[in-house]
C-alpha cells in the first residue's frame, strides 16, 4: 500500500514537472539541430554552433520572435552527429520523433545536409542549412530544404571571371584545375569548367585529387611544365593548406592562383608570405558591407563574434547565425507555428542580412547572394570581387618565386 | 595519359623531378615501414595503428614548435616522447594481445587507432597543421627541379636510421635479444631473454621511429588528426613488398614506391595514383606467391 501511495505521488510529481516544462515551452520556440562536435568537422561544427547560438542569444536580448501577437523566445536543441551522415539521419529522426521538435537548423557540410534531407522531408519539418552547399542538394526536389549560402558550383566563377577580365584575349588562357575527389569539390569543379569553357579558356591540367591526399607534387610538376595562366584548386582545408605549402616549396610560378577553403584553412595566418596573392572564394567577409537591423553591419557581427568566442568570425558561423534570423523571420510572417505555414512563409523569403541579400528559389537554395573573392594581401584578406564589394584592387598577375 | 608520357620524355629533368619528389616522400613512408616490420616480425602484430603514431608524432613536434623548439629539434624529441607512449601503449594494451590470434590484435590496434585520433582531434581540433623549418628548398637545372631541403633532410634521416638500425640488430645485444625473440620467443625466454621486456621496447622503438617519420611529414606537408590510414597502409605496403625483418628491402621498397606512385599520379593523374599502388601490390603478392609455389614444387 505505502508502496503504491509513493509512486503515485511520484507520477503526480512527475506530471506536475511536464506541465510547468509545457508551460514553459508555451513562451519558446524549439529548434533542433546536429551538428559535428566531434570528428573531422568539429571545427567547423563548432563554428556553426556559435554562429547559431550568437542569433538566438541576439534575438532573446531583442524580445524575442512576435508570432500572431505572441512573443516566444528561441531556443536550439543540439546534439553531436560525430561528422557522420548514418549518425545525422539518425539523430534528425531523433529529434523529430522523440523531442518533437517541428523546425531543424542544418547540420555542417553537404554530406551530413544530404543524410539529414530525406527525414526532414518524410516528415514535413522545415530545415534552415548554412552548410551545405552541393548543388546536388537543391536537385532532389526536396519542399522543406531550405540554403541562406551560395551554391558550390558558384565558389570560383569570380576568379575564372577575374582571369579573363586582366588577359587582353581571354580565348589563349590556360587553367589548371586540381580538385578532389569528392562531392563539393567536384561541383567547384564543374562550376569553374563551365565559366572556363564560356571564355573559351583551355584547360591543360584536370587533376581529381584523392580524399586522404597530403602531397600533390606530381601535379605541381605538371602544372610547372605547362604554365597556366590559372590554377584553381579545392580540396577543402588541407588542401588550401597543401597547395599553398607545396607550390612554394616547389617554386611553381603561376601567375593567378585560387582556392576554396583558405580563409578557414588560415593560410594567411599560418603560412605567412608564402600565402600572398592567393585568390579565396568565400561566402562571407567581415569587411563587406551588407547589413541588418540584429546585427548591424557585417563588421559590427564580427566584432561581436570575436568579443564573444574570442576569435575571428569565421564565414560559417555568419551564415548560420543567418539561417536562425531566416527563421526568425519566417515565423513572424507565417503568423503561426504549424511547420506547414513556416515552410510556405520561408519559400517567400526575401530579407537583406549582414550575412548578404536571402531569397530562395523553388529548389530552396539562396539566389540572391554572390560569392566574393578574397585575396590575400599583406597577410589579410581583403575583397577584391564582386567589384561592387571590392576593398582593394586585384594584385595580379602573382610576380614569380625569384622576385618575391 | 600518353600526352603526359610525351611531356616527361621531352623534358626529362621534370620527370628527375618527379622522381626525386617521389623518393623524397617514399623515405618518410620507409620510416614507418622500419617500426611496422620491427612490430611484425617480433611480437606477430599487424599494427593498425602505426599511421596515428605517425601523426601523434607530427602533432608533438607541432606542439613543440609552437611554444618555441626550433624545429629540428623538436624531432628527437618527439622521437623521445613517442617512445613513452609506445612502451606506454604496449604496458596496457599490446602486451594482451600478443600470443593471440592476428584477428585480434588487428581489432586491438584498429580500436587504439580510433581512440587515437579522437582524443588527437579534441586536444588539437581537427584543423590542418603544418610547420615552416625556414631551410626552404633548393633549385637545379634552371628551377625545373625543386626539392625542399627538409625532405632532403628526411631522406638522409630515414637512410641513416635504416643503417643504424641494421647495425644495431646485428651486433647490439638488445637488437641481439630482439631478433632472438623474433625467431622464437619460447626459446629465447628460456634462454634467459626478458621477452616481455623485449616486446615493450621493440614496440617503443617503433613508435620512436613513427615519430620521427611524423615531425618529418609535418615539416614537409602537412597533417591532421585524420592523416593516419594513409601512413598504415603504405608501412604495411612496404613491408609485404619488402619482406620482414629486411631492413635494406624496406629502403629500396620504400624509395621506389615512393617514385613510382609519383610517376603515376604525374602520367595517369591524381585520382589514379593511389590506385596504381594497391595494383602494384597485388601483382606483386601474386608474383611472389608464384614464385614460392615454383620453387616448393622444385624442392619435392
Amino acid at each position: 500500500m505505502k508502496v503504491k501511495i509513493k509512486s503515485a505521488l511520484l507520477a503526480a510529481a512527475a506530471l506536475l514537472a511536464l506541465s510547468d516544462a509545457a508551460r514553459a515551452d508555451d513562451a519558446t520556440i524549439r529548434l533542433g539541430a546536429a551538428v559535428s562536435l566531434t570528428g573531422k568537422y568539429s571545427s567547423n561544427g563548432a563554428y556553426t554552433r556559435n554562429g547559431y547560438d550568437l542569433a538566438v542569444r541576439r534575438i532573446n536580448e531583442g524580445g524575442g520572435v512576435k508570432v500572431a501577437g505572441k512573443t516566444y523566445k528561441l531556443s536550439i536543441l543540439y546534439y553531436d552527429d560525430e561528422s557522420s551522415p548514418a549518425r545525422g539521419a539518425q539523430l534528425a529522426e531523433r529529434l523529430i520523433q522523440q523531442d518533437g521538435v517541428k523546425y531543424l537548423l542544418g547540420p555542417y557540410s553537404s554530406g551530413l545536409a544530404e543524410a539529414m534531407a530525406p527525414v526532414t522531408e518524410k516528415y514535413g519539418v522545415p530545415m534552415v542549412e548554412a552548410n551545405g552547399a552541393a548543388i546536388s542538394l537543391f536537385r532532389k526536389g526536396y519542399k522543406y530544404l531550405f540554403a541562406v549560402l551560395t551554391t558550390t558550383d558558384q565558389y570560383l566563377k569570380g576568379a575564372v571571371e577575374l582571369a579573363a577580365a586582366s588577359a587582353p584575349d581571354s580565348k589563349k588562357l590556360k587553367v589548371a584545375m586540381a580538385f578532389e575527389n569528392d562531392p563539393f569539390s567536384q561541383d567547384v569543379r564543374a562550376g569553374v569548367s563551365d565559366d572556363a569553357k564560356r571564355f573559351g579558356m583551355k584547360v591543360v591540367v584536370d587533376d581529381k585529387l584523392p580524399p586522404e591526399l597530403n602531397d600533390m607534387s606530381a601535379t605541381l610538376t605538371k602544372v610547372k611544365l605547362l604554365k597556366p595562366d590559372l590554377l584553381i584548386v579545392s580540396g577543402h582545408e588541407k588542401g588550401a593548406a597543401t597547395a599553398v605549402r607545396q607550390i612554394a616549396d616547389q617554386r611553381v610560378n603561376v601567375p593567378m592562383l585560387a582556392m576554396t577553403h583558405c580563409d578557414s584553412a588560415q593560410i594567411a595566418e599560418k603560412l605567412g608570405k608564402i600565402a600572398e596573392y592567393t585568390l579565396c572564394g568565400a561566402q562571407w567577409a567581415a569587411s563587406l558591407t551588407y547589413s541588418d537591423t540584429l546585427f548591424g553591419k557585417a563588421s559590427d557581427y564580427a566584432a561581436l563574434y570575436q568579443k564573444t568566442y574570442n576569435e575571428a568570425a569565421p564565414y560559417q558561423a555568419a551564415e548560420s547565425s543567418a539561417a536562425v534570423q531566416v527563421f526568425a523571420d519566417a515565423f513572424a510572417r507565417a503568423g503561426s507555428l504549424d511547420p506547414k505555414a513556416v515552410r510556405d512563409a520561408l519559400s517567400k523569403t526575401d530579407i537583406k542580412t549582414f550575412y548578404g541579400p536571402i531569397k530562395f528559389d523553388e529548389t530552396g537554395k539562396n539566389v540572391a547572394k554572390p560569392t566574393v573573392i578574397l585575396q590575400v594581401q599583406d597577410g589579410k584578406y581583403v575583397v577584391v570581387y564582386p567589384e561592387k564589394w571590392a576593398e582593394a584592387k586585384l594584385r595580379t598577375p602573382t610576380p614569380t618565386w625569384d622576385k618575391r | 595519359m600518353f600526352d603526359n608520357i610525351l611531356l616527361l620524355v621531352q623534358n626529362p629533368s621534370f620527370a628527375l623531378d618527379v622522381v626525386l619528389n617521389g623518393m623524397l616522400v617514399g623515405a618518410i613512408f620507409a620510416l614507418a615501414a622500419y617500426g611496422m616490420s620491427l612490430v611484425w616480425g617480433v611480437l606477430n602484430i599487424v599494427n593498425i595503428v602505426q599511421g596515428e603514431l605517425v601523426m601523434l608524432g607530427g602533432f608533438i613536434t607541432f606542439a613543440l614548435v609552437e611554444h618555441g623548439v626550433p624545429a629540428l629539434v623538436s624531432l628527437p624529441l618527439a622521437c623521445a616522447a613517442m617512445f613513452v607512449v609506445g612502451w606506454g601503449l604496449y604496458r596496457t594494451v599490446i602486451f594482451r594481445v600478443v600470443d593471440k590470434d592476428l584477428f585480434i590484435s588487428i581489432l586491438a590496434t584498429f580500436g587504439l587507432s580510433i581512440v587515437i585520433q579522437q582524443l588527437t582531434n579534441t586536444v588539437f581540433g581537427s584543423d590542418v597543421r603544418s610547420v615552416d623549418t625556414g631551410m626552404g628548398s633548393f633549385y637545379m637545372l634552371d628551377g625545373n627541379v625543386t626539392v625542399a631541403w627538409i625532405k632532403v633532410v628526411a631522406f638522409a634521416l630515414a637512410l641513416v636510421t635504416g643503417f643504424a638500425l641494421w647495425l644495431f640488430l646485428r651486433h647490439a645485444r638488445l637488437g641481439q635479444a630482439i631478433r632472438a625473440t623474433a625467431q622464437n620467443p619460447r626459446a629465447a625466454h628460456i634462454l634467459g631473454i626478458d621477452t616481455d621486456r623485449v616486446y615493450a621496447l621493440t614496440y617503443g622503438l617503433n613508435a620512436a621511429l613513427c615519430g620521427a617519420a611524423g615531425s618529418l611529414a609535418v615539416m614537409a606537408w602537412t597533417i591532421h588528426p585524420y592523416i593516419g590510414l594513409p601512413y598504415t597502409v603504405r608501412s604495411f605496403m612496404i613491408v609485404v613488398v619488402a619482406g620482414l625483418g629486411n631492413v635494406g628491402g624496406v629502403v629500396a621498397a620504400g624509395l621506389g614506391l615512393g617514385a613510382l606512385e609519383n610517376m603515376a599520379g604525374f602520367v595517369l593523374g591524381a585520382e589514379y595514383q593511389i590506385a596504381f599502388v594497391f595494383t602494384l601490390m597485388v601483382l606483386i603478392l601474386i608474383w611472389r606467391n608464384w614464385r614460392a609455389s615454383r620453387r616448393r614444387t622444385y624442392l619435392s
